[in-house]
């Protein structure tokens, strides 16, 4: 089903350019999928700092309760701007510059489907970021309205500009769109047509069900903020009226459009993180991933029930009675699914030989703070809750606790785990403990305050506030500059291991996978013969051969 | 590391890589990853569907003043030719299959032709249209539906362009038809949307 056989031997097709072997080819357009995974990677954790410095203003601003810092409009950019940054910058391209590099590898496959079009959805990143940063030299300044771009406040033009932030913002947003469009095809097509003989849709790694789940709600609910988009943009340029009321327009349709993507998004986004914590919590509890089969189906199940959730971040938009109810409804549903892996992965640990390297440490921590993330989701989907605390820091600290404690931190553990196989060098563990530690107690401190502050009614995206809530924003400033600090061992240890770290063996981990069948790194095109798989993945504490090839996977 | 082995290749290596290039389905790879990708462009006009189901239910004055609706009949001719060509798409494809070069030719070109006549009626009917873009949330809707598909129908007709172009290239089908079959299948898809598309504008006023 995957392979043709190999009829006769043409002249060899160079589809697959060897670069050269120096840190030249992370800036040229490489077609192999693990320079590619790692331009991801360092692009997005670029922005990460930029998005993150950000943070740091906007948390100085509020350490104090009056607007004293910086101006108001400036105020509303930089949330803007993080926000924006955070989601279509760092956690969007390093998720696909992980799976780029691992899919392939945990199938057994020597690339992706379309390596062209691989290298041209990667190089859309730093341009269409660029893009976004001039937007700061415009004279209307960076995009205002939040991260959701909400009509009527989007299609203002007070500066009376010709082209706007927000016009730059919707261009941004539109060739990210381009970009995760063409990188869905890419992992979709790899991952039912590449697989490895042997490889089963039931033997591939919980990881590589996850990114298919992520990947294709990427196709289906996409395009609906791509069409939404596009509207928004002849609002604002072009004086259509679909989103304007004053001639006959709908403003909450396009929050419909927007939702209807965004909040599938949200689990495209956690979905690959997911994936992670089944890899790793079996590695480090030298135990069988719990329910294997059932933890790659509810996925797919996450999948099919995210795209029907959506009103969920609409109950105070005028949203009658009636519809209220059904999403209230379908959005504890999606609880169901998720609460399976929970349940999955603490019986994966459950009386394993635990052994907390860093990797383990970021995905214990991470999957404590999901948990904690769940339980004010599930608040946040009952209405007559959500109608208390909406649109308050509430909000914020519930989805903080998943965009950092859980995707960023699950990101970190997935970083450390395979920097060995990425690089062919071991970290540094002490710092990353340090860096565990930092990341660990920062995000808590900064974001368990804020559900503190929603509680008692701040409103969010407000650069002044009320004093009776001062307690609560120190606290969370000093959090948030603890968090900026801890990237500081995370750089120096990347940097310096790189550059200086242990060689690291094929398989430090002693984890089973067909990527540690290989060397650290990867040679270009993985494997010398391709693997021929004859068990399941996670066979911890049996002693079945994964491969029925193990030595001719390698060169020499 | 693999690089200074692979610069000094033997010809068992070369062979070795040749092997690799075919183990794998290129074209059976590019047809499923077209067939996904035009599955999600679907979803755009889905979306734009929704959107314009819902504005026409909800919006109290839907027709701009002074409009009184579409004309049918010259729109329906349109169809007609658009719907048919899909037809003679399916011929061209099949005498391509049958190595039947001139037959295909003709066909595709003749295609082209409906095509480009189809995009014609459509900008002379938009010259003579008495509202515009910016005229209430109807005008926006009729534009953005009509021009979006537009922009599809010429895409499809430069695609068959370069696909005729292709077919005077010697050696032009020794991988397969990939490009022709992808090519027909996004004229289909474009078809089926005009036909939905026909019914929500002009049918249902
Ligand atoms: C059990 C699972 C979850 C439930 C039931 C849930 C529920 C909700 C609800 C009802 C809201 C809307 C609150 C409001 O605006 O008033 C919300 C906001 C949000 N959630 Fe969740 N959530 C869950 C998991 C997640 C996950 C996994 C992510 C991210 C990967 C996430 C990210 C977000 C974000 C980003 C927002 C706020 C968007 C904004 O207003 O800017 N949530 N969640
Ligand atoms: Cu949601």
């Amino acid at each position: 089903m995957t392979n043709v056989p190999v009829e006769g031997i043409k002249i060899p097709d160079i589809a697959h350019p060897e670069p050269q072997n120096n840190w030249r080819k992370y800036f040229s357009f490489s077609t192999d999928h693990k320079v590619i995974g790692i331009q991801y990677l360092v692009t997005s954790f670029v922005f990460f700092l930029i998005g993150g410095l950000l943070s740091m203003v906007i948390r100085a601003e509020l350490i104090t309760p009056p607007a004293d810092l910086i101006d108001r409009t400036l105020y509303n950019s930089m949330f803007t701007m993080h926000g924006t940054i955070m989601i279509f910058l760092w956690i969007f391209p390093s998720l696909v510059g992980l799976a780029n590099y691992l899919v392939p590898l945990m199938i057994g496959a020597r690339d992706m489907a379309f390596p062209r079009l691989n290298a041209a959805a990667f190089w859309m990143v730093p341009v269409f970021g660029i893009l976004l940063m001039t937007s700061y030299f415009l004279p209307s300044g960076t995009a205002q309205a939040g991260w959701w771009s909400y009509p009527p406040v989007s299609t203002q033009n007070p500066t009376d500009s010709v082209i706007t932030g927000e016009f730059i913002w919707i261009l941004a947003v539109a060739i990210s769109g381009v970009s995760s469009i063409m990188g869905a095809v890419n992992f979709v097509t790899t991952i039912v047509r590449m697989r490895a003989p042997g490889m089963t849709y039931f033997r591939m790694p919980a990881y590589v069900w996850t990114v298919l789940s992520a990947q294709l709600i990427q196709l289906a609910a996409l395009p609906a903020l791509t069409a939404g988009a596009i509207m928004l943009l002849f609002d604002a340029a072009a004086g259509t009226a679909f989103f304007n009321p004053e001639k006959g327009g709908n403003p909450v349709l396009f929050q419909h459009f927007f939702w209807f993507y965004s909040h599938p998004a949200v689990y495209v986004m956690v979905l690959p993180i997911f994936g992670v914590f089944s890899e790793i919590f079996p590695v480090y509890s030298r135990k069988p991933l719990f329910g294997y089969k059932v933890v790659a189906v509810s996925s797919l199940l996450i999948s099919g029930v995210s795209v029907l959730v959506w009103v969920h971040h609409m109950y105070a938009s005028g949203t009658p009675g009636w519809m209220r109810m059904l999403f209230m409804a379908s959005t504890m549903l999606v609880a169901v699914p998720t609460g399976i892996k929970v349940f999955a992965w603490v019986a994966t640990i459950w009386k394993g030989k635990l052994r907390l390297d860093t990797p383990m440490l970021f995905c214990l921590g991470a999957l404590l703070m999901f948990v904690f993330a769940g339980v004010t989701g599930v608040m946040l989907a009952s209405v007559p809750i959500d109608i208390h605390v909406n649109n308050t820091y509430f909000v914020v600290g519930h989805f903080h606790y998943i965009v950092f404690g859980t995707i960023t931190m699950g990101m970190f553990a997935a970083l450390y785990h395979w920097f060995p196989k990425m690089t062919g060098r071991m970290y540094f563990e002490g710092l990353g403990k340090v860096h565990f530690i930092l990341a660990f107690i920062g995000t808590n401190l900064c974001f368990l305050p804020m559900h503190l502050a929603g509680l008692h009614g701040m409103v969010r995206r407000v650069s002044s506030y009320d004093p009776e809530f001062a307690f609560s924003n120190v606290l969370a400033s000093l959090g948030g500059f603890l968090l900026g600090m801890s990237t500081i061992p995370f750089i120096l240890n990347m940097v310096g291991s790189w550059a200086q770290g242990k060689p690291a063996p094929d398989n430090p981990w002693r984890a089973i996978g067909l990527e540690w069948l290989v060397s650290s790194p990867p040679p270009v095109e993985n494997f010398e013969a391709l693997p021929i798989v004859v068990s399941g993945p996670y066979g911890y504490g049996k002693s079945d051969p994964l491969v029925e090839n193990a030595a001719a996977l390698k060169e020499g | 590391m693999d690089s200074s082995i692979s610069t000094e290749k033997s010809d068992v290596a070369i062979a070795a890589h040749a092997a690799h290039a075919h183990e794998e389905d290129h074209a059976g790879n590019s047809m499923f990853g077209f067939i996904v990708f035009l599955l999600s462009e679907s979803v755009i006009f889905l979306s734009f569907f929704a959107g314009y189901i819902l504005l026409k239910t909800t919006t109290p004055d839907w027709l701009p003043a002074g409009v009184s609706g579409l004309e049918v009949s010259k729109p329906a001719i349109n169809t007609v030719v658009l719907v048919s060509s899909s037809f003679v798409a399916y011929f061209a494809e099949r005498a391509l299959k049958q190595n039947n070069l001139l037959v295909f030719r003709l066909l595709w070109l003749l295609t082209m032709a409906m095509g480009i006549y189809f995009l014609a009626g459509q900008a002379i009917e938009w010259s003579e249209l008495e509202f515009g873009f910016g005229d209430g949330v109807y005008g926006g809707m009729f534009y953005l539906l009509t021009g979006f598909h537009g922009l599809h129908v010429l895409t499809g007709v430069l695609l068959m362009g370069i696909m005729l172009a292709k077919s005077f290239v010697p050696n032009n089908y020794a991988g397969g038809h990939t490009g022709v079959d992808a090519t027909s299948l996004f004229w289909h898809f474009v078809d089926v949307i005009w036909i939905i598309l026909f019914v929500l504008i002009y049918i249902w006023q």
